[in-house]
């Protein structure tokens, strides 16, 4: 039954009495608008984003001229080097500073996506309990959202400065913004702040769509708030979290305004994948860019498919619930596969 | 629901917790704008003495920030009105239609969301650079149209979708053709929706920082984030921080006050994406 749009009884009735003629045209009709109207969007997508990917794959197996010539200009005219720009990635100090980037990436990624759940998750039954001044609190964690990155960035690099409020507070002298393992914390401080009010918010609005009597019956039942925590709360909200975290995470991973801001470029301690490829690009280096920017690519799709593949975040859930079948509770078997069942 | 006093006053002090947590910061900005220059390392919580310097300052001819927030808001104006130009007949046909690989569609384009901007980034950069389009503002448009798109695409889907299908219906057994339902009912109707997935296209443009610095280098067109995280001191070390603040304020209080005001829409359109 194709001419069930979206499952309601009543748009199937009126499409059957239609009679079989008219809906066939109508589904010609369907096809042709829905392309039509789907055209601009994929066309616009395919220039500005599948164009890159495809011309940054081709451009990574090329390398310009051996660098500068002796009156400093660029050699021109590029040549084919195959995986060059790739091996060269993994070998020697070249090889020293990927890892180091990589493990960065890494690093911020769990580190902050770990403590933004925690807090967003506590933030929002905070909010929840809340019996007054819900309305106050929910605006005040729309600011840290609305600042943008890079500002953010400057307004932690001055809260970070030697003599600034961050060691004010502690009583206690800690270079925050000099290269080490503190640049790193200052990093991933900034960013919980700036996103951990997000995840709060998307953890609020899941919390309040369970229904209230199923608390009252756990009451009941004798569970404890703990137990009601482990046992109610977190399996109702985990898809809202999930979909959330896989955002974050996302998102991290192609981290570069924040260190950038905060602590600056070609930091060793905060250095991410997207500013050694970015770094290398404003060299003019686009061959071993491309080739940073392939890698990257390549881990975030890694990341993205064992995600939706071993937590079975539901990011199109809505929209199969609106085609014909109940939604399931069943693993989902990757991501494009899913989306075509 | 009315708890015992020690509850009521532990729910307080959780609320007072989170909203220091997130405005804090926020003020701490604030408050270093309007210190006068030679307080600037002053730590103490409401400033001795207020001023207006810092703010001077910010517009001084050095900085070119005039021009920096009018690049900004053409950047990200033009972004917000293409993207919904182009988005809203997407998210309808998604939302309405039924056709074969709709869900493969909808898969696509959120998973472009995925997509690292710096990927995107190096081959534009070259392209950019061989047809002379560096240092103009379709160099920064386009690229934007690439995260924007997809996340305006994902919100008028959701929005579309709370719309009651019977509406339309009515319309066309009424006689109207698909297009004038569209027209005539969908649009009035999904204004408010629109609306807000306007503002977030607009806030994420108004936010971009990676475009921005890559496709210019002249400093007339940088945008305003740019521009700001670029303000000069006197040496590397001695960064001017209180223009900084300054300029931040001025950056980031129009779009707090636009969020504080249409709170609930901004609410509901971030959480139709991941809840649900």
């Amino acid at each position: 039954m194709t001419t069930t749009y979206d499952g309601t009884p009543s748009a199937a009735d009126t499409a059957a009495a239609d009679g079989a003629r008219p809906r066939r045209r109508d589904v010609q009709g369907t096809k042709r608008l829905a392309a039509l109207l789907l055209s601009p969007t994929l066309l616009v997508l395919a220039l500005v984003i599948g164009y890159p990917v495809l011309a940054g794959f081709r451009e990574s197996l090329y390398a310009r001229g051996e660098g500068l010539d002796a009156n400093g200009f660029v050699v021109q005219g590029e040549r084919f080097v195959g995986l060059d720009n790739y091996t060269a990635i993994f070998h020697g100090d070249r090889g020293d500073a990927f890892w180091n980037a990589f493990g960065n990436t890494t690093f911020f990624t769990v580190t902050t996506v770990v403590l933004e759940t925690v807090i967003g998750v506590a933030m929002a039954l905070i909010m929840q309990q809340a019996f007054r001044g819900r309305g106050f609190v929910r605006a005040s964690i729309l600011v840290p959202w609305a600042i943008p990155t890079a500002i953010s960035g400057l307004l932690w690099r001055w809260i970070f400065q030697a003599d600034g409020a961050a060691n004010a507070v502690l009583r206690h002298q800690v270079l925050w913004t000099a290269d080490g393992f503190q640049a790193k914390m200052a990093v991933v401080i900034a960013e919980v702040w700036k996103t951990s009010p997000f995840i709060g918010l998307l953890v609020l609005a899941g919390l309040q769509m369970i229904p209230r009597d199923v608390y009252e019956a756990a009451r009941v039942d004798g569970a404890g708030p703990v137990q009601q925590f482990w046992r109610i709360t977190l399996p109702l909200v985990k898809p809202a979290l999930l979909v959330a975290v896989l955002f974050r995470m996302l998102d991290v991973l192609r981290m570069f305004d924040l260190p950038a801001v905060l602590i600056g470029v070609n930091q060793k301690s905060v250095e991410t994948l997207t500013m050694i490829a970015w770094f290398e690009a404003s060299n003019l280096r686009y061959g071993s860019a491309a080739a940073y920017a392939t890698i990257l690519f390549l881990y975030i799709a890694l990341i993205a498919y064992l995600f939706v593949k071993l937590l079975g975040a539901d990011i199109i859930g809505e929209a199969r619930q609106h085609t014909k079948r109940p939604r399931r509770n069943r693993p989902v078997k990757g991501k494009r596969k899913k989306v075509t069942a | 629901m009315t708890g015992s006093l020690p509850r009521r006053v532990l729910s307080y002090l959780g609320l007072a917790v989170v909203a220091g947590y997130c405005l804090a910061p926020f003020y701490w900005m604030a408050v270093s704008a309007f210190r006068r220059p030679q307080d600037q390392f002053d730590n103490s919580i409401v400033p001795a003495r207020w001023s207006w310097e810092n703010f001077h300052a910010v517009f001084s001819g050095d900085n070119g920030f005039g021009r920096a927030l009018l690049n900004s808001l053409v950047v990200a104006g033009c972004t917000t009105v293409l993207t919904l130009l182009i988005g809203t007949f997407t998210a309808y046909a998604l939302a309405r239609l039924d056709f074969r690989f709709k869900n493969a569609v909808l898969g696509l384009i959120v998973a472009t969301t995925m997509f690292p901007g710096i990927s995107q980034l190096v081959p534009l950069l070259k392209l950019f650079t061989d047809i002379e389009w560096i240092n103009t503002y379709q160099a920064m448009v386009l690229p934007s149209l690439g995260f924007a798109l997809p996340l305006s695409v994902w919100l008028l889907t959701a929005f579309f979708r709370q719309l009651p299908y019977e509406l339309e219906q009515a319309a066309m057994v009424d006689g109207c053709t698909r297009g004038q339902a569209f027209r005539k009912i969908i649009i009035p109707l999904a204004a408010p929706g629109v609306f807000t997935t306007a503002i977030l296209t607009f806030i994420a443009a108004w936010n971009e920082f990676l475009i921005a610095l890559s496709m210019v280098n002249k400093k007339e067109m940088q945008t305003a984030t740019v521009a700001i995280s670029k303000f000069t001191g006197v040496s590397g070390f001695d960064q001017p921080f209180g223009t900084q603040m300054a300029a931040g304020v001025i950056v980031t209080v129009p779009l707090i006050a636009v969020v504080l005001v249409f709170q609930r829409r901004i609410v509901a359109g971030l959480t139709a994406g991941g809840v649900k």
